[in-house]
């Protein structure tokens, strides 16, 4: 069995490299859907994959210069004290109303991944909590350095809190209310908010991982090849980006989640799980 | 020693943001797989020892305390099970953010950025409490 794990998770991680939906969101459902293993095992196992490949991918970006390390930082509090809380919580949740929430999650992806994201007009005028907590800062792009000014700084962090708690209930990496918090909240150019969001992500992992690991959700025979199949898919992603064609591929991958969205939420609806 | 101006001050002080992000990379890139290279090893093991048995994990079952706290599985590693060798490799993946928000915070020290260095203890306060105590 730890063999055909190893195979689905490379899958999960390719895709998720290809397609930039990252492969957490599509392992926990593979791994209760096909392999019959139970939420909080595949909870657990997911979060580690998850650190895996957003450090592996952060080591990349943090040399381009995009990353904005105090916005970062700052968002940080939320997100991992928001990870302890979701931590916290999961131990009160049934496991039926978290396969819900994911179905839930999952059709938000796709809808998502069915958006246009056309960059945003940056902000010129100055924020006052930006400027005291000095988070305004300058990106390259082809024509030089441009500067830019963050936004809606309380509001980025109650996002944040937000995808920390859901984060550890689920076993993601909620990227994408953490782009969404520093596209719309905070007006990050794109760059930025993608590149930052990722040093983000292996943090807000680590801490409810760092539970899980007490309370018996990192189960090894269960999380090793999941870690390393994920792993692996991720880096064969990346040198693949370069040569295929990902339309399609991100089209392929919407239908897939739309259909373990509809078993998420039938299982979850039925107790089955 | 002469002092120096504020352009080769600021100079400076861009080289070794410049060189801290390049620490930071490397850093990642060396627990992840290190990590990696533990687990390979502890689950290659684990399965010549339980290949044939197929396990369930339909059911939770919060498992032996040797595999859930970090002097547990310290001590299976070093005694050489194989499922303590594996989860030390995660172990050693979830301490790998937790290093890298250390050496964010080694930086902030370095830059005498006091609001930073209170936000970035914070972090690592929480980091280190769910890891080390995880009683959250």
């Amino acid at each position: 069995m730890a063999l055909w794990v190893a195979a689905g998770s490379l899958l999960a991680g390719l895709l998720g490299a290809l397609t930039g939906l990252g492969g957490g969101i599509i392992v926990v459902p593979l791994l209760t859907l096909v392999f019959h293993v139970d939420l909080r095992y595949a909870i657990g196992a997911s979060l580690v994959s998850v650190i895996a490949t957003s450090s592996g991918a952060a080591a990349a970006y943090v040399r381009e210069g995009y990353t904005n390390v105090r916005v970062g930082i700052l968002l940080e509090t939320g997100t991992t004290l928001g990870a302890l809380v979701g931590a916290v919580l999961s131990g009160f949740i049934p496991t039926s109303a978290l396969a819900i929430l994911f179905g839930v999650v999952l059709l938000y992806t796709a809808y998502q991944s069915m958006q246009p994201r056309a960059e945003h007009v940056l902000a010129d005028q100055p924020d006052k909590w930006a400027q005291r907590l000095r988070l305004d800062s300058t990106y390259p792009t082809p024509n030089g350095l441009q500067a830019y000014s963050v936004q809606g700084v309380p509001t980025g962090l109650g996002l944040m809190f937000g995808a920390g708690i859901l984060s550890a209930l689920l076993g993601i990496g909620s990227g994408i209310i953490k782009v969404l918090a520093m596209d719309h909240a905070m007006k990050l150019p794109f760059k930025v908010s993608t590149t930052t969001s990722n040093f983000m992500i292996g943090v807000t992992a680590a801490a409810s991982a760092g539970v899980y690991l007490h309370k018996g959700y990192v189960q090894p025979a269960i999380a090793f090849p999941v870690m390393l199949g994920v792993l692996a898919g991720a880096l064969l992603g990346a040198r693949l980006l370069a040569v295929i064609h990902t339309t399609l591929l991100r089209r392929l991958f919407t239908v897939v989640v739309v259909v373990m969205a509809a078993q998420m939420l039938y299982k979850g609806f039925t107790g089955a799980i | 020693m002469e002092p120096l101006d504020p352009v080769t001050a600021a100079h400076r002080a861009k080289l070794t943001d410049h060189e801290v992000d390049q620490i930071i990379g490397r850093l990642l890139q060396v627990g992840v797989l290190l990590a990696a290279l533990v687990v390979l090893v502890g689950g290659a093991m684990f399965l010549r020892e339980h290949g044939a048995t197929v396990a369930d994990f339909r059911a939770f079952v919060p498992g032996t305390s040797e595999l859930r706290s970090l002097s547990g599985i310290i001590h299976g590693a070093l005694a050489g099970d194989s499922a303590a060798i594996t989860q030390l490799g995660l172990v050693l993946l979830i301490a790998t953010p937790v290093a890298r928000v250390a050496l964010t915070l080694v930086a902030f020290l370095y830059q005498r950025d006091r609001l930073y260095v209170a936000v970035t203890t914070l972090v690592l306060a929480l980091l280190v409490y769910g890891l080390v105590w995880g009683k959250a």
